[in-house]
């Protein structure tokens, strides 16, 4: 072996070599050094944070939404369990077969199906995709009974909206819509997140922030796919608020059933403190399509329709009132003296002023009318001498003083105040002064006066309960799932009527007369043991001359047919309710919308006291 | 041929280092598949810790012989290693997208690793061959061009671009050591330079996504660069003290990828916080620089410039695999070295380790 020991000068610049490599190695571990200080000390504090990011998710939870019911305590909205179908992507072994499979067992549309489940590739695996929601309880069987062959398939239980009624008092219970990027900004919605469903009319609306409840939510730790490894913590959802209404179901039901096939609305109140016994709007609708969806017809009725069914006609429907006014000209007449109880007026069926002619209803005439004649046979002539003695104006301070012309508050929203004409609202609003001639319409109600359903019911509820206007209210409490109230219900005065006891027992006597006088208007709503008192109405949809020439043409076409109004109290001596009936181009009060006052006062009387 | 000169001079201390390595890296195994140890998570630490057993005896066996025969052998084991390279672009297992693994009965292994101990071997015998006490010109380095390019080539073509340039780097350190005259060194470097356009066209997509997202990893969050931010967060969470063994949420939940292997160094720096790093990262300086001592010690060139050449091993292992995994550097597949799982690197790495022991113990014998 050959001796191969370091020639010394050699030797010398390896070592000087070796020098700087150790300088090197120095240096490079240092910087390794710094890396790991700058990552795990400066940047400490954030990667700590990214990996708690990393491993906790927030699972939020919907919290259950409060329960609607009647003012017996019935249930009328609800949520029911709606069955979800989902599959987890990383259990699909076979997506072809898996989706194969499916199709047999019914119409799921494979198309966005495909597309969700390869969207899903990336990312998380573990994440459950929902396929569809709500599924039949057909399509659920199969799916249960065929668990076994369907890898990656799995059901979710999810609260849902359940309106029990289907369309029983929608118009008051409202529907649920998905909340709106505007509503979620404007931060009144701090329990809600994007995708929720929050009340957009009635009661849902109303209520909404006591119905909603508070989310929930859990922290759980999660893999890098997305699999829950164990829950870390978790803030259970606080149901949401049940609201109490006032509502009686079986008064709703029959007021809908009267209703039926009609256009109209209904409103039963109770006159001693404004609590609506029923309210509904005709034509009406399922909102519980608002949670299923509706298929593309029914939408376009729903919203482009004349029919409109969305619309609360109760509230949002103004009407001329007809001869339901004259319950307004004569208190004002008697209150301001421009006539007395006993006074007699000729009618002989037609009116002249200045180059108009007004006729009665009556064509021969009533003959010699005092008040209480002229209300219960309802005699024009007679109102339009009154409401040329009052003049425009005063008539209008009695209408308000009743509460027409404004809103009453309902807490239902969307609600429609009405108009009682002025002359000074006349000239502002057209620019031409106020004529006699249209005093003369105004106190029979037509020109220009305009009144919901609702007004009618609050009105004449003053009238029968000593002057008190009070606020319809629908709720009679809220109270959180523990019993802590809400909201309890009290009466509101909206108005206090200046009339003498004696004026207003005497349009009492008169408004009873047109019910069970032989003569009467309204004694299609006459009961045998039971008085009741009413006024009929008729407010004409276009002039007579149009309605003439229709005529003699044969049949009214329907458009052109008048509304017809009864508004009823009964008992007489202790009133406990009022219904005031609409019914568009139902031609008159007496027949078309009586009958239904009628039913409705009789089945709320024989109820048994609660 | 063990006389007791040999036993009196056994390097202690180099054990020991390696003992301390072995440790930390099967404890930190442990942790890196804790979370699948019902799925194979125990049956890879148990098998690391018979190829630790294999790589000391492999050790031994590498100190039993006087580590000058090797002289002799380090042409022929080059061609070898070149030899195999080739059977393997030819035969070899595909894995991943590329050829890099023969397979010998139910043993797997890459020639690559082999590659690296024939390489340092060859280096150090040209160099011992042509040993001048003047600098060398780029007129004499040809010849070891030549010789490392070939295998680079042949690996490059696997591809396994990691390996290929980490086989350069160390090549590249032990022309460095034996002092090479500045002009050439710079006109060398200038060529360089005016290549990595060329290398740049010749590497395959995956490889140029790799360099792109190591230049902005955030481009690609949950693609290629989620390996390396997770990594990031991994090491970064650990904090000064980590977050304790067994504790490190990146690891457990699978977040930190490829965690026992290339990754391992993150399992420890999240679990183990800044103190633990360090500690590791000075067992490894304290190896190197042992290493460098030992090829100061040397009796002979050849010796000296062999344990360079394995210091370089070291070095360069630990500086691209925490570099990688720091984001200092490219996501390159270095795993490292006698810290992540995998055989075949353990036990070449084993086996230049003996060669740096057998170097050590014979310094004070004079044939």
């Amino acid at each position: 072996m050959k001796a191969s020991n370091f020639d010394p000068l050699s030797q010398d610049i390896f070592a000087k070599q070796l020098k700087i490599a150790v300088i090197f190695v120095l240096a490079v571990f240092g910087i390794l050094v710094l890396r790991l200080w700058f990552l795990q000390i400066v940047g400490g504090p954030t990667y700590r944070a990214r990996s708690e990011n990393n491993r906790i998710r927030l699972q939020s939870m919907a919290p259950f939404r409060g329960v609607i019911r009647d003012s017996s305590g019935k249930i009328l909205v609800d949520n029911r369990p709606s069955y979800d179908l989902y599959v987890i992507p990383e259990d699909i072994h076979d997506a072809e077969d898996l989706l194969g499979r499916l199709a047999l067992l019914g119409n799921l549309d494979m198309g966005p199906i495909r597309e969700k489940i390869s969207r899903s590739d990336n990312g998380y695996p573990f994440k459950p995709v929902c396929l569809e929601k709500d599924i039949s309880r057909e399509k659920l069987a199969m799916l249960e009974t065929r668990r076994f062959d369907l890898p990656g398939v799995m059901i979710e239980v999810s609260p849902q909206r359940h309106y029990f009624f289907g369309d029983l008092a929608a118009h008051v219970l409202g529907y649920l819509g998905e909340i709106s990027e505007k509503q979620l900004k404007s931060g009144e919605f701090p329990h809600n997140k994007s995708g929720d469903l929050i009340g957009k009319t009635g009661i849902e609306r109303s209520w909404q922030h006591a119905l909603n409840g508070g989310r929930g939510g859990e922290q759980v730790e999660v893999d890098a796919a997305g699999r829950r490894i164990k829950v870390i913590s978790r803030k259970p959802p606080v149901s949401g608020a049940d609201v109490s209404l006032t509502i009686n179901r079986e008064l709703q039901m029959l007021a809908e059933k009267a209703l039926d096939g009609k256009h109209g609305a209904v409103v039963a109140m109770d006159p001693r403190n404004g609590q609506i016994l029923a309210l509904a709007s005709s034509p009406s609708y399922d909102p519980n399509l608002f949670i299923t969806g509706f298929d593309a017809a029914t939408w376009k009725n729903m919203v482009s329709s004349t029919d409109y069914p969305l619309h609360n006609r109760a509230l949002t429907g103004q009407y001329p009132p007809g001869s339901v006014f004259k319950i307004v000209v004569a208190l004002a007449g008697l209150q301001e003296g421009v006539i007395t109880p006993h006074e007699t007026l000729y009618c002989n069926g037609q009116y002249s002023l200045g180059r108009g002619k007004y006729r009665c209803w009556k064509r021969w005439g009533h003959g010699s009318v005092n008040l209480h004649k002229a209300l219960v046979e309802s005699c024009d002539i007679y109102f339009y001498h009154l409401g040329l003695r009052l003049g425009v104006d005063r008539i209008a301070h009695y209408a308000h003083q009743l509460g027409l012309g404004r809103k009453t508050g309902l807490n239902l929203g969307h609600e429609k105040g009405g108009l009682i004409p002025t002359a000074e609202w006349k000239l502002k609003r057209w620019g031409v002064p106020w004529q006699g001639g249209e005093t003369v319409s105004t106190s029979i109600g037509q020109s220009f006066v305009l009144v919901t359903p609702l007004q009618v019911a609050t009105f004449v509820s003053a009238v029968f309960n000593g002057g008190h206007v009070y606020r319809p209210q629908v709720t009679r409490w809220v109270r959180k799932p523990g019993g802590e109230s809400i909201f309890e219900f009290t009466p509101q005065l909206i108005g206090d009527v200046k009339i003498k006891p004696e004026y207003l027992e005497l349009v009492k006597y008169a408004l009873s007369g047109a019910v069970n006088h032989p003569r009467g208007t309204g004694s299609k709503a006459r009961l045998a043991d039971i008085k009741v008192a009413g006024k009929t109405g008729t407010a004409q949809v276009v002039n007579l001359k149009k309605e003439k020439d229709a005529k003699a043409k044969g049949e009214v076409p329907w458009k052109y047919r008048d509304h017809a109004w009864f508004v009823a109290v009964a008992p007489v001596d202790a009133p406990r309710i009022t219904v005031a009936v609409l019914v568009e181009h139902g031609g008159h009060g007496g027949s078309a919308a009586a009958p239904i006052a009628k039913t409705l006062i009789e089945a709320y009387l024989r109820l048994p006291v609660d | 041929m063990l006389d007791r000169r040999l036993i009196q001079n056994f390097d202690w201390v180099l054990l020991l280092l390696l003992l301390l390595l072995a440790g930390i890296s099967i404890l930190n195994l442990y942790s890196a598949t804790y979370a699948i140890r019902d799925v194979g998570g125990s049956r890879i630490v148990m098998k690391q810790f018979y190829w630790f057993m294999i790589g000391f005896s492999v050790l031994l066996v590498m100190i039993t012989f006087n580590y000058y025969y090797l002289e002799r052998l380090a042409y022929p084991a080059y061609f070898f290693t070149v030899a195999l390279l080739i059977v393997v672009l030819l035969v070899g297992k595909v894995m991943s997208g590329s050829q890099r693994w023969l397979s010998l009965g139910p043993l797997v292994f890459q020639p690559s690793e082999l590659a690296k101990i024939s390489m340092v071997l060859v280096l150090a015998k040209f160099f011992n061959d042509r040993d001048s006490a003047e600098e060398y010109r780029l007129r004499d380095l040809w010849q070891p061009f030549i010789l490392i390019l070939v295998p680079c080539g042949l690996i490059l073509k696997e591809p396994d671009l990691g390996t290929a340039l980490f086989l350069g780097m160390v090549s590249f350190s032990m022309i460095l050591i034996v002092k090479v005259n500045r002009k050439s060194l710079l006109i060398f470097l200038g060529c360089c330079l005016l290549a990595a356009p060329v290398i740049w066209f010749g590497m395959k997509d995956y490889q140029q996504r790799r360099i792109l997202t190591f230049l902005s990893p955030d481009t690609e969050p949950l693609g290629a660069g989620y390996h390396i931010n997770q990594s990031k967060i991994a090491i970064g969470s650990g904090q000064f003290w980590g977050k304790g063994y067994l504790q490190g949420t990146q690891t457990r939940l699978h977040f930190l990828p490829e965690q026992h292997t290339d990754f391992a160094f993150s399992v420890l720096a999240e679990e183990w916080g800044l103190v633990g790093v360090t500690a590791l990262l000075l067992l490894y300086l304290f190896l190197i620089l042992w290493g460098l001592n030992i090829a100061k010690g040397s009796k002979d060139r050849f010796g000296a410039i062999l344990a360079v050449g394995i210091v370089a091993i070291v070095f360069w292992q630990v500086v691209i695999n925490v570099g990688m995994v720091t984001g200092l550097l490219p996501v390159v597949g270095i795993p490292l070295l006698l810290f992540s799982y995998g055989g075949s690197s353990l036990i070449s790495t084993m086996a230049a380790m003996g060669l740096l022991m057998n170097i050590s113990m014979r310094r004070f014998m004079f044939q």
